[in-house]
């Protein structure tokens, strides 16, 4: 079984690139370059550099003794928290950057629910110096004011999204038409493993160093660089895409996808995508959405927002449709719990997105002695009005 | 030959195609709006059936669309309302939408229900041309519906001829880099480009859209065009108080 992007584009059913003639000349330029830029050996040197030394990277995989002993398997957090700017998001924007300057592009967009891969493209432009605009929905911009504050800092203009329900999906939709409006001059950062070929494959080459660095570590501190089980949380999916990249054809790792729930997968206020989804067309790709009869999408919940988007990006649905990963769902309660309980069991605040990974082990039965990672794909910070909100403290 | 492809073969020059979207400013509308169009003057017509997330679309058709889908339009909803479409309007007929809307509903049964109400061709931007060939452009042929191709100011010369290839009604030239409803300033490069497409002599005839919304740019575009769509400048016209009405002074300064 071939669980990467094939020479059309596809994984399997899924991916490919649906987006209007404007934007043809765009995404077949990176098509046609993306691969050969990101295997050019002075691209690797320079991105690898900015990893180590901007970055903060190798992130450490840790091996939370407390949390091992109360679930009886031997639990590692792979600390992408520990990163610049907070999350795993830099990963992607220090390669997109670089591959933006080497396709000659003087601006960059993106857009941003929460704002932390806002936050991280308006970093890297920042770091580089080129122009930078961020779509953010307007209901965002109000939830999320000390990430507009953050990236007005570094410079980036952010523009609302006024259209449609006024988040991340209409901050996508946005900076799609600003990408018609400027097709020459402007590269899109796209922040998750979701869009049009080739970013479903692009980002996901850029978040692998996760998987990359865990096998190494693992193999370090266990003797064996293979894991039992490997999870992360999946909005568009851009952190379990990084965390599972490497273990994908190393079938015995069994890889666990953890999508909000929101109120509830039958409450009417979810993220659940591949429960609540059917198979159809967004932001440029063919996935698993969440969407009327009529295939008009609908608007999905979670407390979190990074994982507050009614798809999946398509490998995930390929993932999910052959059965080499397992897609469960958390609620909003259940991930503020494991939040709190990672935060009291080793000193950790998480972010809420990667608290509902965490909910996950409070459902899985071991043995004993099994290895299990755990993507610890952002700190919370940024979630402390919830959790203050939640907790009453 | 289609109604569409039968018009084309009878006129070359200076045709008009409003586009307006099914559902707005009323949701019972679609038909009333179709015979008044056809009666002031205009050659073919573009319902759009609208989508939550219209990425082509500019401020006026996305809020016309979110208008619609908030009054109940639905996909199955528009082709009931123009189940006495021949009946009442003989103009060729397009629909324009998104894939997403189409793939739920289903491609062959769209075609189908399309060929059963006299529907001609549709406009699917999202809609890639690998995707179009390789899996429903039997199905479209089956059902002689045309299936219509945009081509912009970057599209290259091969896309082009492949695109020609592969159309059986008209090309539709995308006037600028933007989505629907920007105004199209006619300067050199425009001028530039649309020569450029009509010295390439496509076996399909072409017509231009985006940015035309008025007599100025409709007069500039038809110098080298088969003819003109409408879209955003027609949807921002119309009076919900008075629809006939708006739409005969609005068709006033084209017919």
């Amino acid at each position: 079984m071939n669980y990467f992007v094939d020479e059309r584009g596809y994984y399997g059913d899924f991916g490919g690139a649906y987006i209007p003639e404007m934007l043809y000349p765009n995404v077949e330029e990176l098509r046609q370059k993306y691969q050969s830029v990101i295997d050019d050996e002075q691209f690797q040197k320079e991105f690898k550099a900015l990893l180590k030394d901007y970055v903060g990277r190798p992130s450490p995989l840790y091996l939370a003794k407390r949390l091992s002993e109360k679930y009886g398997a031997n639990i590692f957090l792979k600390r992408e928290d520990l990163n610049h700017t907070g999350a795993h998001k830099i990963n992607n924007t220090i390669g997109q950057i670089l591959l933006a300057e080497k396709l000659g592009k003087k601006r960059i967009i993106a857009e941003t629910g929460a704002g932390q891969h806002g936050v991280a493209t308006a970093t890297v432009c920042a770091l580089r110096g080129l122009e930078c605009v961020v779509y953010m929905g307007e209901v965002d911009i109000k939830r999320q004011a000390p990430n507009v504050a953050r990236m007005k800092m570094l410079g980036a203009k952010v523009v609302p999204a006024t259209s449609g329900s006024k988040t991340l999906k209409d901050a996508t939709n946005e900076a799609m038409r600003d990408w018609i409006a400027n097709p020459v001059d402007t590269h899109y950062i796209i922040g998750s493993v979701v869009g049009p070929h080739p970013y479903p494959d692009m980002v996901a080459q850029f978040q692998s160093i996760i998987s990359l660095e865990t096998k190494k570590q693992l193999k370090e501190q266990t003797g064996s660089d293979l894991a039992d089980y490997v999870l992360a949380c999946v909005g568009g999916g851009s952190n379990a895409m990084g965390m599972f990249y490497h273990f994908i054809d190393d079938e015995s790792v069994k890889l666990i996808a953890v999508e909000a729930a929101g109120k509830g997968v039958d409450s009417g206020f979810s993220a659940a995508t591949t429960t609540l989804g059917k198979e159809g067309v967004l932001h440029g790709s063919r996935s698993i959405l969440m969407q009327t009869e009529d295939g008009q999408v609908v608007e999905p919940h979670s407390v979190s927002a990074g994982l507050d988007y009614p798809g999946i990006g398509p490998q995930h649905a390929h993932l999910f449709k052959t059965g080499r990963g397992l897609y469960a769902s958390i609620t909003d309660d259940e991930a503020l719990q494991a939040g709190l309980l990672l935060t009291q069991y080793e000193g950790i605040i998480p972010a809420i997105e990667s608290a509902h990974a965490l909910a996950y082990l409070e459902k899985m039965e071991f043995k004993g002695g099994e290895n299990v990672v755990v993507c610890l794909s952002g700190r919370g910070d940024k979630d402390m009005e919830t959790y203050m909100k939640y907790f009453n403290l | 030959m289609n109604r569409l492809q039968q018009l084309f073969e009878k006129e070359q020059k200076g045709l008009l195609s409003i586009y307006y979207t099914a559902g707005y400013p009323n949701l019972n509308d679609t038909l009333k709006i179709a015979e008044t169009l056809e009666q002031s003057g205009a050659d073919f017509l573009e319902i759009g059936f609208p989508y939550s997330d219209p990425v082509a679309d500019g401020p006026i058709i996305q809020a016309s669309s979110k208008q619609s889908l908030d009054s109940g339009m639905t996909l199955p909803l528009l082709f009931d309302q123009l189940k006495d479409l021949r009946q009442k309007v003989t103009i060729p007929i397009l629909l324009m939408g998104y894939v997403n809307v189409v793939l739920q509903y289903g491609v062959e049964e769209f075609c189908k229900k399309c060929q059963e109400v006299g529907v001609d061709g549709c406009i699917i931007p999202d809609l890639p041309m690998y995707e179009y060939e390789e899996m429903y452009q039997t199905t479209f042929e089956k059902y002689g519906i045309s299936n219509i191709f945009l081509v912009t100011p970057q599209t290259s010369e091969e896309r082009i001829c492949k695109i020609d290839g592969l159309s059986n009604a008209f090309i539709y030239l995308v006037s600028s880099a933007a989505t629907t409803g920007g105004n199209l300033s006619v300067s050199e490069s425009s001028t530039a480009y649309f020569k450029r497409i009509a010295d390439m002599k496509l076996k399909n005839p072409f017509v231009i859209g985006f940015g035309i919304s008025n007599k100025e740019t409709f007069d500039a575009a038809n110098e080298y065009a088969n003819g003109t769509i409408i879209g955003s400048a027609f949807v921002k016209n119309i009076n919900k108080e008075n629809l006939e009405g708006s739409i005969r002074a609005f068709m006033g300064q084209f017919r």
